[in-house]
């Protein structure tokens, strides 16, 4: 695994901010001071990639590939596939993006600016594709296996996990590298918080509050989170070190509302993840939730964890308290911060969560950081245009 | 502006673009042997020139910019008044 993250760019960094509580959010006077209603962000380090790539290369790269690289560079490194490996293998990448908007306004900016499409540059064309993320990191690695990007809005991270798991488990691929990333400029959002649906809060801390009885709208993030994906023989044969199984992947489409989601739609998402596999509801001892802080959002993924789980009040948090909404990283990244707690023994308390409203008491979530054991976990995804992904996890 | 000031600021930009020490420009050198142009990223030279001189360089003329020098030449002829 790797991360580039509002929590830290190392998985230790990243550990200790989620074991802590640390906020990664911070008020943003350029966001003010242009026009935005909310002018909260994650505060996401720049990447510098010149010690590692050429210019030519870096001339391809948008911001978010940049934090892809530098993830990615890190899983490699921690999966302990090395360039020879690589070069000899087909390792594939399937990577969530859902949008490049920096990139490509400054681009026709340039072409509108001096009217000649030759002044858009010539990284332009690559840096404005959704797919620039597996584009640029495939020529960067070498990778030769499947070279996919899955865009499926605020889910797209987590359904690249789940491809990458199905093609490994009908023998497609053995290796793939997954994840997700999101451009943390505020071109990215500025239709977004168009939309109202960004918290309004004095306190940048405190305004991302999943669950929430106070929570008024969403803070967004980005970064990007990387995860390699291997079949149990290929990882044994190399003696990689394996951290854990991705055992079951459900999706659903609500084919309902463009933006407002329902309960049945990310309900059959998690039976559909539970149907596929042989762990009990009672295994599963933690649930990262999808919960973003809207009030809609946040109430109908409780009512579908409160119907799925019925009796069992299984352990929810949502870590974008701390991140903000991670959206086209957040399946990827979520699934990293989990991991992280499964592997160190404790649940990162959902930041800000003080209070239920009539509708998120359904679900048992757990205000503050707590040491606690547990070997399965589930992770919600859902995007606009109702797309839902769940994910199963076990510790291995 | 002296062909002087256009040698030194052409090498300078060309130096922070393409991230090439300046010492490695000579006149009569190749611009894309030195500067590792290939046939994409020599758009950026030509975006360069277009941006910073408000030339443009037609593509049927690009033949006849090979060094340094020759990039030289074609701003200071083409400079707008």
């Amino acid at each position: 695994m790797g991360i580039w993250s509002c929590l830290g760019v190392t998985l230790d960094e990243v550990r200790q901010s989620l074991y802590d509580g640390r906020s990664g959010i911070v008020f943003s006077q350029e966001r003010k001071d242009c026009g935005f209603r909310s002018a909260l962000c994650a505060q996401v380090p720049q990447a510098d990639l010149k010690p590692f790539v050429n210019r030519n290369f870096r001339q391809f790269m948008p911001e978010e590939a940049q934090y892809a690289y530098m993830a990615t560079r890190d899983a490699l490194a921690q999966a302990r596939l090395d360039q020879d490996y690589i070069d000899q293998h087909e390792v594939g990448i399937i990577y969530g993006n859902d949008s490049v908007a920096e990139a490509t306004m400054r681009s026709l900016d340039k072409f509108r600016q001096f009217g000649s499409t030759a002044a858009c540059g010539s990284g332009a064309i690559f840096q404005s594709m959704n797919s620039t993320v597996t584009m640029n990191l495939a020529c960067l690695f070498h990778l030769k296996g499947i070279n996919l990007t899955a865009s499926g809005a605020c889910a797209s991270g987590s359904h690249s996990i789940g491809l990458a798991s199905l093609l490994i488990r009908t023998g497609l691929q053995d290796c793939v590298v997954c994840g997700g990333a999101q451009e943390a400029n505020m071109y990215g959002v500025a239709s977004f918080d168009g939309i109202q649906s960004f918290a309004l809060r004095d306190d940048a801390t405190r305004a991302s509050r999943p669950f929430d009885r106070d929570r008024n709208g969403l803070v967004p993030g980005g970064g990007a989170a990387t995860l390699v994906l291997e079949s149990y023989e290929s990882a044994v044969r190399r003696g990689a070190p394996i951290l854990a199984e991705v055992v079951s992947w459900g999706f659903s489409g609500n084919g309902d509302h463009i933006s407002t989601p329902n309960v049945a739609g990310p309900a059959r998402s998690l039976e559909l993840c539970l149907e596929h596999c042989d762990v009990q509801l009672k295994d599963i001892g933690y649930v990262n939730a999808h919960a973003t802080s809207t009030r809609i959002g946040d109430a109908r993924e409780a009512q579908a964890i409160a119907q799925v789980f019925g009796d069992y009040r299984v352990p929810v948090t949502s870590t974008k308290g701390q991140t903000g909404h991670e959206m086209w990283m957040a399946g990827a990244s979520e699934i990293i911060y989990s991991v992280l707690m499964m592997k160190n023994d404790f649940i990162a308390g959902s930041l800000n969560f003080e209070n239920p409203d009539e509708e998120t008491a359904c679900v048992n979530v757990v205000p503050e950081t707590r040491e606690a054991h547990f070997d399965t976990f589930l992770s919600n995804s859902f995007g606009f245009g109702g797309t839902n992904s769940t994910l199963i996890i076990r510790n291995l | 502006m002296s062909r002087n000031e256009i040698i030194e600021q052409v090498n300078s930009l060309l130096s922070e673009e393409f991230e090439i020490e300046q010492s490695e420009f000579a006149p009569e050198a190749s611009l894309k042997e030195t500067l590792q142009l290939d046939s994409i990223n020599l758009v950026d030279l030509i975006a360069l020139v277009q941006m910073t001189y408000q030339i443009t360089i037609p593509v049927e003329d690009l033949h006849k910019i090979q060094t340094f020098n020759d990039l030289y030449n074609y701003i200071e002829e083409h400079l707008p008044a």
